[in-house]
């Protein structure tokens, strides 16, 4: 008699515990679906409004004091010159900096406070890169409120990232293909530039796409260097008729980027205005999204194919 | 070696070039080294060079992480200098003391306590939103959803955590300040609410990718014996993985403070640019980082005392995060678990 009562009392343990765990993966899904729904309110709300102004003309136009023939023209202009500039910067000296950390540093102190460095400089917040590029490339160096010093300033901002996906790519390789070219006769860089960078790059890649998809959408630094919010100009065109045909000239030119033109529209009182900044922040969407989208899928297939 | 990686050999030609550029450069000792192969002295010769170009390269790689000090360096040393130079005019008691904020006005007040509210406000309530839903989200993606359902929610986490701030600021602004105001009809237009529950959702990714990672960190076999006593999978989460994968966690709660201190956009957007010294969420107000993007829209002279408080902004930000990291080293250090 008592042992069928301990059953039924041991049975309705069970059946608590169980739904405990029912309530949770419930809750789960639920935060999930939280998460998924505030996504697509926020696209679903940006294509709603902006896609009737996306058109052939709103990409051509420069922005103007009548919202309905403003566009985006200096803008994914100036995003397109600042990214050349910032990928010109970050890509070498983060992936020779994540070779340097993984295949040639020493265990040491130095070693050591670069890489604790690395990781702190992830945390600080964007901003700060910026006071650090209108103090020191705005003023000090003297390439003032220029493409230069955007990209700069944004190119720190995603050095960490670059250093990191490179140091996670070559590590990812096994020690087995150190051996065998050191066993060949290669030095140190001939392995490097023959087996590690080769088999890495697609790794490297996607480190290098998300960094550049996050500094695409950066505003804050950008702004803090004292970038235009209205230009109605393109900056001189790197190529040129005579001889060298290419001119750097556009490196010192004033600009405007996406996010900024996008945080102008937005901050006007006018309605109309704000259809323009959802019409050019569904474009900066839709470009962030490709990047990291072509990110995560160049990682997946790296998983599938990479079988040493 | 293509084999093996087919697709990704194109890429790392494209990408590499300039390295091989590099590396032909370097490789040429061989060819006289073949042409000239049996003289004892010329190979030593060779090997003179080959081993004089490796050490270029490696100290050429070493300045390039060096760089990442020297960012930090110039950090530190350019905040401190321009902040000490606005500390000349006004005295750290006025700075820290003050209850207004004010120095573009004829009658200036150089007070950061608005600023620091502002900023604590909205991070408060990011967090309250990001905090217990990455921690769930992070639970249920280690330790409860099925494969398939991590095989997407993961990548989509992370699309939510690629959109551009500004996005999110005007997505705070038109869209969730609106909705609001339906709750609340006595909500103004900017307000820190708003702003920090969007900031919050912005910030669910960073937190449950981190936490999920450190969770499914801790190995297979606690787990089992945790199942093998009776526990369910709720208990089994919340008692052995979550004490077992602490530390992580605690890193990832520290990563979306600094996130929630140091955003920009979404408080500049939707939380207004007024300093207001106030702890109520419901209010319009100023955080240090609205303060600088509202210094550097306008043009202050390189120099002037204006320019010179957005310095002591940033030093003063800095100096919070840096408070916050130090705190989540420690925990990592105490609580760290070894397996």
């Amino acid at each position: 008699m008592s042992d069928v009562r301990n059953l039924r009392e041991i049975r309705a343990i069970i059946a608590r515990h169980k739904l405990g765990d029912l309530i949770f993966l419930v809750t789960g899904l639920l935060v999930l679906m939280i998460a998924v729904l505030t996504f697509i309110a926020l696209f679903s709300h940006m294509l709603i409004d902006g896609l009737p102004r996306l058109s052939w003309d709103f990409f051509t136009s420069f922005p103007s004091r009548r919202p309905g023939s403003a566009g985006i023209l200096s803008a994914w202009v100036g995003t397109t010159l600042v990214m050349i500039v910032t990928a010109a910067a970050a890509v070498p000296l983060g992936v020779g900096a994540g070779i340097y950390l993984e295949e040639y540093a020493s265990k040491n102190i130095l070693t050591e406070i670069i890489e604790i460095n690395v990781t702190n400089l992830a945390g600080v917040p964007s901003i700060i890169y910026g006071l650090l590029a209108l103090s020191l490339f705005v003023h000090q160096l003297g390439f003032g409120q220029s493409i230069l010093s955007a990209g700069l300033a944004l190119a720190l901002l995603i050095l960490p990232i670059v250093i990191v996906a490179t140091r996670e790519a070559i590590r990812a390789i096994p020690v087995t293909i150190r051996e065998g070219a050191y066993a060949l006769g290669a030095t140190k860089w001939q392995t490097v530039s023959d087996h590690l960078l080769p088999y890495s790059a697609a790794g490297i890649l996607t480190g290098i796409i998300i960094g550049l998809a996050r500094a695409i959408g950066e505003t804050a630094p950008v702004i803090t260097i004292g970038a235009l919010t209205f230009i109605a100009f393109l900056p001189p065109s790197p190529f040129k008729e005579e001889f060298p045909y290419i001119s750097f000239e556009w490196l010192m030119a004033p600009f405007t980027v996406m996010p900024i033109q996008m945080f102008n529209w937005v901050s006007r009182p006018e309605e109309a205005f704000q259809v323009n900044a959802a019409a050019a922040g569904l474009v900066l969407v839709i470009m962030t999204l490709t990047m990291n989208a072509l990110a995560i899928y160049l990682r997946y297939r790296m998983r599938k194919n990479l079988k040493w | 070696m293509c084999e093996g990686l087919s697709r990704n050999c194109n890429i790392s030609i494209i990408l590499f070039r300039p390295f091989q550029w590099f590396y032909f450069k370097v490789q040429f000792p061989v060819t006289v080294r073949r042409s000239d192969n049996t003289s004892e002295s010329s190979t030593l010769g060779y090997n003179y060079r080959r081993h004089l170009s490796e050490r270029f390269i490696e100290a050429l790689l070493f300045l390039m992480a060096f760089v990442s000090v020297a960012i930090t360096l110039a950090i530190v040393v350019m905040l401190v200098t321009e902040s000490l130079s606005f500390f000349e005019h006004v005295s750290l008691w006025e700075f820290l003391t003050d209850t207004q904020w004010t120095p573009l006005f004829d009658n200036a007040h150089y007070g950061i306590l608005p600023l620091v509210s502002g900023t604590v406000v909205s991070s408060a309530v990011a967090l309250l939103v990001a905090i217990p839903m990455g921690t769930i989200t992070a639970i249920y993606l280690s330790e409860f959803a099925p494969f398939t359902v991590r095989e997407v929610a993961k990548p989509f986490l992370e699309l939510l955590g690629g959109v551009p701030t500004v996005v999110y600021g005007y997505f705070a602004l038109l869209f969730v300040t609106p909705l609001l105001q339906k709750i609340f009809p006595e909500l103004p237009g900017f307000s820190l609410l708003s702003a920090g529950l969007v900031m919050g959702i912005m910030i669910i990714p960073y937190v449950s990718s981190m936490a999920e990672d450190a969770m499914r960190a801790v190995p297979m076999h606690l787990r089992e014996g945790s199942y093998a006593m009776g526990a369910t999978r709720f208990q089994t989460a919340v008692r052995v993985v979550m004490p077992g994968a602490f530390s992580g966690i605690a890193a990832a709660y520290i990563l979306g403070i600094s996130r929630a201190v140091g955003e920009t956009m979404v408080v500049a957007i939707a939380a207004g640019m007024q300093p207001n010294l106030t702890w109520n969420p419901m209010e319009p107000a100023a955080t240090i980082t609205a303060y600088i993007v509202q210094v550097s829209l306008g043009d202050l002279p390189h120099g002037s005392i204006g320019y010179q408080t957005i310095f002591a902004a940033g030093l003063t930000l800095l100096l919070i995060t840096l408070v916050f990291n130090i705190i989540g080293h420690l925990l990592r250090k105490r609580f760290r678990e070894v397996y």
